[in-house]
């Protein structure tokens, strides 16, 4: 019988899944990816398309410093996608802003990047501006802004066209992307391997398994002996029409995509599974957008949607290995886009046990056991 | 401007308003909107995407925003959706709009 490379199989063809896929397709690795159905929940579809760094691990330092490799290793990465696919991701690194109109929340966070900067040392770079200061810096940002905090290495691409770039590079590579392949239930194989079940009655045999499903890791999780409860947490945002100008500045709550469209978000609710948007919150975007920028109040929007972040129970990324089913991997984040050149990369050495293998155990599941513990 | 419009106007007996376009008079049925005052008016383009390929009013009903023209100033407005009014000034729309385009802004 001929020798095989082992096939590895990802659960799960969104963001996470599918940079996953390319980190083992780029070590040589076979792997197969199993996409779900249109209508699942697909946070890859909705996002905001933000590399972002500010604030994030502030209370956890193997956070901050993964997502810091994270921002430096996006223009090689952005570069890579474009040589496999053809595709221009419209990556724009050049800083991004916070900004605030309640004074306690600008002070609470400058005391977050005070407490983030100490875990990252001297990669550390953010200012914080005043309004006065920042409208001197940038005329047009509204008089009840009361400051703004500034990192020049955060940025953003273009979410879907990022997505298809994933999507084609993983096939270039040779990676088969199945799409409509449900799993619903994985079966672990007495002498190791796995036998995925999948919705439509096909059998789906292999022998590893990442899971890398989102919200659709929740039913599946358990199947593989992980304890991690995902769990959706609700984000609205508008689109408005097309504007030739470029806006001077990107925010965590206002980007303004590469072709023109200005796209604000950032709001956070815990509504189950219900992704649809409301009025109530969309009028509430809009009232912030003009507060930041007043020259958007006339601009219309012409789209809004709701999209289900990915959280896990202390919003931080999960990488773990079964110990009961070897073989089987859990991945899931709230930061696909952000993380994904890790992903693609150093995940790779993770789960192939290659030298050198890099330390991730501070974001292995136990510490949701220990915190039942306790 | 020149090119001819291969629509024709039921014979009215009512009210006409004046508009203009792009700096130059023009007439139309008081009651119609703008993007049928247009079609009317001339064959050409009415708008010009961002990339620069020639555009107009196609559903006559909301939903494809070909017709977008700048009235009295608001870029992007719906020709098909506004109602002509005298005194209208309408300008073809070249482009994407750009901040502060409108008269409140």
């Amino acid at each position: 019988m001929q020798q095989r490379t082992p096939e590895i199989t990802i659960i799960g063809g969104g963001l996470v899944g599918l940079s996953v896929a390319l980190g083992l397709l780029l070590a040589g690795q076979r792997v197969r990816v199993l996409d779900g159905a249109d209508n699942d929940a697909r946070a890859s579809q909705g996002n905001f398309g933000l590399i972002w760094g500010q604030g994030k691990g502030w209370d956890f330092a193997p956070y901050a410093n993964w997502t810091m490799d994270a921002l430096a290793a996006w223009p090689a990465f952005a570069q890579q996608l474009q040589e496999l696919s053809g595709i221009d991701v419209a990556l724009d690194q050049s800083g991004g802003y916070e900004f605030f109109t309640d004074p306690s929340e600008f002070d609470a966070f400058e005391a977050e990047l005070t407490q983030q900067a100490t875990h990252l040392g001297h990669r550390a770079r953010y200012e914080m501006l005043n309004g006065d200061d920042l409208r001197c810096q940038m005329p047009g940002i509204g008089p009840d802004v009361v400051g703004a905090s500034f990192s020049p290495c955060d940025g953003h691409v273009n979410p879907l066209r990022f997505l298809r770039a994933l999507r084609c590079s993983v096939q270039a590579m040779g990676g088969r992307v199945t799409m409509g392949a449900t799993v619903a239930t994985i079966r672990p194989q007495p002498g190791g391997g796995f036998a995925l079940a999948l919705a439509d009655g096909d059998v789906v045999n292999t022998e590893q398994v990442v899971l890398c499903a989102g919200l659709g890791s929740a039913s599946l999780a358990g199947d593989l002996g992980f304890i991690t409860q995902v769990k959706p947490q609700l984000g609205e945002l508008l689109i408005t029409e097309k504007l030739g100008d470029r806006l001077p500045f990107l925010s965590s709550t206002i980007r303004q995509v590469d072709e023109g469209g200005v796209q604000i978000g950032g709001t956070k609710a815990d509504a189950g599974l219900d992704d649809r948007e409301s009025l109530r919150v969309m009028a509430k975007l809009a009232q912030h957008a003009v507060t930041v920028f007043p020259a958007l109040a006339d601009v219309r929007v012409v789209r809004a949607w709701g999209a289900l972040r990915v959280m896990s129970p202390d919003g931080y990324p999960v990488y773990a290995k079964s110990t009961a089913h070897p073989g089987a991997f859990l991945v899931t984040c709230h930061s696909g886009v952000t993380l994904a050149p890790l992903h693609a990369s150093v995940l790779a050495d993770w789960i192939l046990n290659t030298s050198p293998i890099p330390d991730l155990e501070a974001f292995d599941e136990c510490r949701f056991a220990l915190s039942h513990a306790a | 401007m020149n090119v001819a419009s291969r629509f024709r106007t039921l014979p009215e007996t009512g009210e006409s308003v004046q508009f203009t376009l792009d700096g130059v008079p023009a007439t139309a049925p008081a009651g119609v909107t703008v993007a049928a005052a247009l079609v009317a008016h001339t064959g050409a383009w009415t708008r010009q995407t961002a990339q620069g390929a020639p555009r107009t009013a196609y559903c006559m009903m909301g939903v494809c925003f070909d017709c977008l023209v700048e009235v009295d100033g608001t870029p992007n407005t719906q020709a098909c959706m506004t109602l002509l009014g005298d005194g209208m000034t309408v300008r073809r729309q070249t482009g994407l709009r750009n901040l502060n385009g409108g008269h409140d802004g």
